[in-house]
Formats: structure tokens, C-alpha cells, sequence
């Protein structure tokens, strides 16, 4: 029984080797690009616009409503990186409904490479809003003593991260497989819709933890936990 | 469960793809619109609340000029009503002046109907009285009545009283010779002769007699000067039969 996608490999040279999990990731790439790209060639700045802009538009603006809600005052800074995680993740775990799918989600080498780029991409962030000086002194807060559990926290969130989001779609996947070897009709179906909200929940706590990460990096979130 | 660091590693490049296309075809031109849109809305709604602000001052204005003109109207038609009113009184006077005059025209008229009523029958009767007379005098005393009357014109002449004689005979010599004697009918040269014989004596001045046919005189005869005038008359009769004469016309007047 195949637990992760990455198993699955059509073609093996040396090092590199095109498996499932890139295979589906860049399906989903060219749907997520393409859709986006069909709506958006003709948006309109009247009040009356075209259904599927309404869609995007309420959906931009969620994502950067939440982004603003932690605690980033600019939005619009952070809503590529954070806005592509949380779609990225959400219509990967939804497409599950889809027979034969497997969730790139549900691969621990995705999971990895999306919490190492968050990872990567809270210092970046924190030093490009507040300087290195600025990003640095964040890991002697409260004083120094905390330098290293700053550290440790920064190393085991990130794979915290990593693991949880592989853990619950991998688990999904794995129930649904292992109910339907048992009750083939009905229950698995239970499972699946189940599947969808936990994906989805999925998506959405590794989209607010990655901009809960890096709001704590950035100056915004000091000046409010100064302030507050 | 294990990790497979060249996928990790695609994965990661991959994700940084789908980062730059979305960003490229969905946040940026999403955004855009979206703020394209606020802007324009709020340009709508400023624009509208200029449209409104103005539209408010043209209805005050319009307010402020209904509200003059709705008096200026009043004024006008209170003025024009003044002027109905006066030039209506004025044409009440002007017929009522009318009527009056009118009325006093027809009384008028009225008045010289009687008049020529009373006129028409002073001078019938007359011609009756000189008819009877003539007629008696001549039936009676082969008296014709031209005789009779120029011989008590002269008897009058010569009877004068004073004053009356004083002022004759002045008129007379300052008549510059002309004197008319109009009579009813024609007279005699006897009648002529005794006449100036007459006044001749009176006056004691040689004269010119100047005679004319009057039928309308009421008197029989009468002697005229530039000045002066005398006649004999039958006024005593005329005036009794005058009398009578109202009372048939207002017979007349009850009848009709």
C-alpha cells in the first residue's frame, strides 16, 4: 500500500526523478494560473461585474482581511506568499473528492518544502520590514537567555508545520483507503466529505500559523504587542 | 514516511511559480480592479454630493424666486383690481353722465314739444280770433279788422304814458330814417298813410317806412327800430287760451 505520492515515479534520472506529487502539483499550477487567468483578462472597475470576478474579488479580499486581522497592516505586501499557500493547500485537499487523486498535501516531501519556505520566508520578510538589526534583536526578546528557545521554537514550528498538514491529509487519505477495503459503500463517502473539512481547516491553519510566524518577525506585530 | 529531498526541493521551486503566477493573474489585477472601483465609487459619491449641493442652492433659489414672483403677482393682480375697480367706477360715472344728459336732452325736447305744442296753438288760435274778429267787425260794423287794428295801434301810439312816450319817440328819432312795421296782414294804403301820418306827428320828423309780411307775429302789429320795438298785442286772450291749452296737454300726457 502506497502511503505518500512520492512513491509513485514515471520517470528516474540519477538524482532527479519526476513522481506523482510533481506531476499533480504542476496539474494543479496550470489549473490555479489558468483559472485565474481566464477571470482576471477581463476584470472590470464598474459596479456591476461578472460573477466569477465577484468569486476572486471575495475571496482576495477574505485572504486579506485575515491577513490584516493578525496583525500585518500591510496586506498586500504578504497576500502572494500567504494567499498561494492557503490556495494551494485548500484546492489541493479539495480535489481529493476527484477519483484516484492523490493530494500532493498528503506527501511529506510537499509538506516539507511548504514549511521550509515559510521558514525561509519569516526572516526575509522581518528583514526586509525592519532591517537585519531589527530581525536579529526579535530572537533577544524578552532578554538574551531566550536566544536559543527563540531559536529551538523557530526550527520546531517549522516542522511542526511540515508535519501536521502531512499528517492530517496523509491520514485522510489512509482512512478512506483502509474504511473502503472494509465498508465499501456509504462510510467512506462519510470519510471523504470529512476529508474536505479537514483540509480545508488544514489550509487555513497553515495560512494563518505562516502569517502568525511572520507577523512576529515583522515590526507591525512589536508595535502592537508594545502598545497592547 | 521518508522525505524525498529532490521533490522537496521541486516543490519548493514549484510553489515559488505559483507564487509569482498568482500574484500575476490573480492578486495584482484582482487588486487593482477592486481598488480602481473604491476609487471611482468615491469619486461617484463626491461628484454626487457636488450634484446635490448644487442642486440644493438652485432649489433654494428657485424657492426664493417663486416666492417673489408669487408676490409680485399678488401685487399685480391687487394693482390691476384697483385699476378695474377705479376705471369701472369711472365708466358708471360717464353713463351715469351720459344718462343724465340724455334725460335732460329728452326733457328738453320734452319741454319744446310743449312749447311747440303751445306755440302751434297760440298762433291757430290767433288766426281764429283774427278770423272771428274780422268776420264779426266786418258783418256787424263794416269794420274790416286790419282798420281796426291799426287805428287802435294808433290810438295806443298816441296814448303813451310818459315815460313809455319819452323813450318811443327817442328810439324813433334815432333810427336813421328806417323804420319796419311788420304786420300779419297786408295793409291798406290808407292804413299805411294814417300810420305815418301818426308817427310823424309824435316824432315831428319825416321818416322812411320799411313794411313786411309776418305770419308768425303774434301781435297784430308791431313797429321796429334798430333799438326799439312796439306792438300791439292780444295777449290777454293769448294767455287764457294758453291756460287751456296746458290743461289739454296734460289730458294728453295722463292719456298717454
Amino acid at each position: 500500500m502506497r502511503i505518500s505520492p512520492d512513491q509513485l515515479v514515471f520517470w528516474e534520472y540519477g538524482f532527479i526523478s519526476l513522481n506523482l506529487t510533481i506531476v499533480t502539483t504542476w496539474v494543479l499550477m496550470f489549473l490555479l494560473a489558468l483559472g485565474a487567468w481566464l477571470v482576471t483578462r477581463n476584470l472590470k472597475s464598474e459596479i456591476k461585474t461578472s460573477r466569477w470576478q465577484n468569486v476572486l474579488e471575495m475571496l482576495v479580499i477574505m485572504i486579506r482581511d485575515q491577513i490584516k486581522e493578525v496583525g500585518l497592516k500591510k496586506p498586500d505586501k504578504y497576500i502572494g506568499f500567504i494567499g498561494t499557500l492557503f490556495l494551494f493547500i485548500a484546492v489541493s485537499n479539495l480535489l481529493t473528492i476527484v477519483p484516484w487523486y492523490e493530494a500532493p498535501t498528503g506527501s511529506l516531501s510537499t509538506t516539507a518544502a511548504l514549511a521550509i519556505s515559510v521558514f525561509i520566508a519569516v526572516p526575509v520578510f522581518g528583514i526586509a520590514d525592519g532591517g537585519l538589526k531589527g530581525y536579529l534583536r526579535s530572537y533577544l526578546q524578552p532578554n538574551f537567555i531566550m536566544l536559543p528557545f527563540n531559536i529551538i521554537s523557530e526550527i520546531s514550528r517549522t516542522l511542526a508545520l511540515a508535519v501536521r498538514l502531512f499528517g492530517n491529509i496523509m491520514s485522510g487519505g489512509l482512512i478512506a483507503t483502509v474504511l473502503i477495503s472494509i465498508v465499501p459503500f456509504f462510510f467512506p463517502m462519510i470519510m471523504s466529505a470529512l476529508g474536505l473539512l479537514t483540509g480545508m481547516i488544514q489550509a487555513y491553519i497553515f495560512a494563518i500559523l505562516a502569517t502568525v510566524y511572520i507577523a512576529a518577525a515583522t515590526q507591525d506585530e512589536e508595535e502592537i504587542e508594545g502598545s497592547g | 514516511m521518508e522525505i524525498n529531498w529532490f521533490t522537496v526541493i521541486a516543490q519548493i521551486v514549484n510553489f515559488l511559480i505559483l507564487v509569482w503566477l498568482l500574484k500575476r493573474f490573480l492578486y495584482k489585477p484582482v487588486l487593482e480592479a477592486i481598488d480602481a472601483r473604491e476609487k471611482k465609487i468615491a469619486l461617484q459619491l463626491k461628484e454626487a454630493a457636488t450634484k446635490k449641493a448644487e442642486a440644493k442652492k438652485d432649489q433654494d433659489l428657485f424657492r426664493q424666486k417663486n416666492e417673489y414672483f408669487d408676490k409680485e403677482r399678488v401685487a399685480i393682480m391687487n394693482a390691476v383690481h384697483e385699476q378695474v375697480d377705479a376705471e369701472k367706477q369711472r365708466l358708471f360715472e360717464e353713463v351715469r353722465q351720459e344718462s343724465t344728459v340724455l334725460r335732460s336732452k329728452f326733457e328738453e325736447s320734452l319741454k319744446q314739444q310743449e312749447q311747440d305744442i303751445t306755440n302751434r296753438f297760440k298762433i291757430k288760435t290767433k288766426d281764429a280770433v283774427f278770423q272771428i274778429a274780422k268776420k264779426t267787425l266786418s258783418d256787424l260794423a263794416d269794420v274790416s279788422l286790419e282798420q281796426q287794428v291799426v287805428t287802435v295801434f294808433i290810438h295806443k301810439i298816441r296814448n303813451l304814458d310818459g315815460a313809455a312816450k319819452t323813450k318811443f319817440i327817442e328810439a324813433l328819432k334815432n333810427s336813421d330814417g328806417l323804420i319796419t312795421i311788420s304786420s300779419v296782414f297786408d295793409l291798406t294804403d290808407n292804413s299805411k298813410q294814417q300810420l305815418e301820418k301818426a308817427l310823424e306827428k309824435i316824432t315831428e320828423k319825416q321818416n322812411d317806412f320799411q313794411y313786411e309780411l309776418e305770419p308768425e307775429l303774434v301781435s297784430g302789429i308791431k313797429i321796429e327800430t334798430a333799438t326799439y320795438q312796439l306792438s300791439w298785442t292780444i295777449d290777454s286772450y293769448l294767455e287764457a287760451l294758453k291756460k287751456e291749452s296746458i290743461i289739454t296737454k296734460d289730458k294728453e300726457n295722463a292719456i298717454n
